[in-house]
């Protein structure tokens, strides 16, 4: 009896404790591109206010899921839900940190950044139209190079991602051919070349595979140093992709809180802004606000104090206009 | 019950433990063919058998068909065989018929620790390591010499990347082999010695006796062995995932990318963000499901008629 009487409160006790604790967690559920930042954040944070932040990376599907069936107290996605999806779930979305991705190629005798292409020009490389890297319409844009009569090789993402929805968004906003005959998405039907799993595998390929181009995550081509090439943007300049480029990209968005910032961020039409950007979203349920509030001061907080962590972890930092705007819907849904 | 001695509560505890264990297995499969089915019904409404047989993997157009990823399952699981059957019999007969004592025991070791390296190390090594000894030196040496071989050269067409069906091939082989390799040799372990010294004393050699008796002796087992392999080349998602480039066509080139059923299904799971979609890669599954099962109930089959052949 003594012993049974023992375990009870035992059990009682262990079951008070995580009670109290999770008053103090929140979880979370998503997008892998942002994870190493949310968690670089959430560590800090911890250190400071002892609250809990757990994010599972379980991809922007499973966190649109999660979300949806109210299983985490906040959700991540690297597409951002239309304003009909966010009504539908009965959701609200804001942006958190910015990335982007960047063409790397691998031909002989080219450094990185000395290729420029055009978002034409790429079109026709992913739609296998322009089949040789000495191609009339590369060389006009890249006089000085010598460029050789070799097969391009294409690669592409194999797995699900946010990096190919971003990447295809932007070939579909500048050329009808891709629109009409490959369209945009996380998966899509690439018409040539081979898949690579994750950013590794498409560096790897090009890396290996001579006269090759493929297309990896900012942060995974600057991390690595990868070959990457420069690219026309909406105002017609050639840019290198950096953090000053991706930040221009996010000032010159139109991200309105009127539409829960439903917004691809290809294309920008700053005059330095490099043209496949992308936001990564955070997505809160409606109606649980006290989680909510917990969620939103987590996320100021980092607003304020996470940039340099951020840039560390190469993520680009919303720029401050765009912060102050998130602030608004905030305060507009009774969160802040 | 076949024995009904007393009724021993620990007897009755016993067999009821063992009944629910086994049963448990049997609901297993069926809830998971339950979920299967019933997650795949909206892609089997829409689709129907034409997804057997249709090449269109088209996410955007939400055009769903299985037959590019039946076919690289099957190539590279037939391919994979090829290379693993041969050596793993070879480092069978080895082990228990040629090598000197003392190396039977490290030789064995190894095999059976290649069974234990996860395949996700597997698929890091094979991209960073054989993909591009592959492409610089073994496939341009196949194609060189195949060139001129009408048909045959057809298979080593394009150019040599290392991330192909030859090399997801290599790898699958090297990962089954242990399975083949260990159950061969302990079925040859089980030929009676005493056969064995009757055939060397009427003057037979090695490889007669290997070849006479050894082998037929065994060969339940071996087979046996093959068909676990084979599960397990069917099965394998990580490490084809690295090397085989992902790419819904149907392939004539070895040194064509491709795709398998368990490789889409990891690739395209996570981030399958509507129904059909999703539903259509549980349909997906469920073709793997049902061709795993016919591989089984076909080996299963030839086990039993072989195992009555022997024992007559």
């Amino acid at each position: 009896m003594k012993t049974i009487l023992k375990l009870t409160l035992i059990a009682a006790l262990i079951l008070s404790f995580t009670h109290a604790h999770a008053a103090e967690t929140l979880n979370g559920a998503g997008a892998t591109f942002p994870y190493p930042v949310y968690s670089a954040w959430a560590y800090d944070y911890n250190k400071i206010t002892g609250v809990q932040l757990n994010y599972q990376s379980i991809g922007s599907g499973g966190g649109v899921k999660q979300i949806a069936a109210r299983t985490v107290d906040f959700g991540a996605s690297d597409a951002p839900m239309t304003p009909e999806e966010l009504q539908k779930d009965s959701l609200l979305q804001f942006p958190a940190v910015i990335g982007g991705v960047v063409p790397v190629a691998n031909i002989e005798n080219i450094k990185p950044g000395q290729l420029k292409l055009d978002s034409d020009t790429l079109c026709k490389i992913y739609l296998g139209d322009i089949k040789y890297w000495d191609d009339a319409q590369i060389m006009k844009m890249n006089k000085g190079l010598k460029l050789s009569h070799s097969e391009i090789t294409v690669v592409y993402r194999s797995d699900g991602s946010g990096t190919t929805a971003i990447f295809t968004d932007y070939l579909n906003g500048i050329c009808p051919a891709w629109k009409e005959k490959v369209g945009a998405g996380k998966a899509v039907k690439f018409p040539v070349g081979i898949g690579g799993k994750g950013n590794e595998g498409v560096s790897n390929y090009v890396q290996r595979t001579a006269n090759s181009i493929g297309y990896v995550e900012f942060a995974y081509a600057k991390q690595n140093k990868l070959n990457h090439t420069q690219l026309k943007n909406a105002a017609g300049n050639f840019i290198e992709p950096s953090f000053e480029s991706f930040e221009d990209a996010a000032e010159t968005g139109d991200f309105d809180a009127k539409k829960g910032f439903y917004l691809w961020l290809t294309n920008a039409p700053g005059k330095d802004s490099w043209p496949i950007a992308g936001a990564t979203f955070i997505l809160l349920a409606k109606e649980k606000t006290d989680s909510n509030k917990s969620v939103v001061r987590f996320f100021d907080w980092a607003f304020k104090n996470g940039d340099n962590k951020a840039k560390e972890l190469v993520y680009v930092p919303l720029p401050a206009s765009l912060k102050d705007k998130i602030r608004a819907y905030w305060k507009e849904k009774g969160l802040y | 019950m076949p024995l009904q001695y007393k009724k021993n509560p620990a007897d009755i505890v016993f067999s009821a433990t063992t009944a629910i264990a086994s049963f448990s297995v049997i609901i297993f499969i069926i809830g998971i063919l339950y979920v299967l089915i019933s997650e795949s019904s909206p892609a089997i409404g829409r689709f129907g058998i034409k997804f057997l047989a249709s090449t269109d993997w088209n996410p955007v157009k939400e055009s769903f068909g299985a037959l590019t990823n039946i076919y690289g399952t099957i190539l590279t699981t037939i391919l994979s065989l090829m290379i693993a059957i041969p050596v793993a019999i070879g480092i069978a007969i080895f082990v228990t018929e040629i090598s000197p004592n003392f190396l039977k025991g490290p030789v064995g070791a190894a095999i059976e620790l290649l069974a234990a390296i996860p395949s996700i190390i597997y698929g890091m090594w094979g991209l960073f390591t054989l993909s591009p000894i592959m492409s610089k030196y073994v496939e341009p040496f196949l194609k060189k010499i195949t060139a001129d071989i009408p048909f045959v050269s057809i298979l080593f067409q394009g150019t040599p990347m290392g991330i192909d069906i030859l090399t997801a091939s290599v790898i699958l082989s090297i990962m089954i082999i242990p399975f083949t390799a260990s159950i061969s040799r302990d079925s040859f372990n089980l030929t009676p010695p005493i056969i064995k010294e009757s055939a060397y004393a009427i003057g037979a050699t090695k490889w007669e006796v290997v070849k006479n008796i050894v082998i037929p002796y065994s060969k339940i087992g071996v087979f046996g062995g093959i068909v676990l392999s084979l599960g397990r080349a069917i099965g394998e998602t990580m490490a084809v995932a690295f090397v085989l480039g992902n790419n819904h066509r149907i392939a004539t080139s070895l040194l064509d990318a491709a795709a398998t059923i368990t490789v889409t299904l990891a690739n395209e799971f996570a981030e399958a963000d509507n129904d059909i979609y999703l539903s259509s890669l549980f349909y997906l599954a469920l073709v793997l499901f049902v061709m795993s099962f016919i591989t089984l109930a076909i080996a299963k089959y030839f086990l039993i008629k072989a195992e009555r052949k022997y024992s007559r």
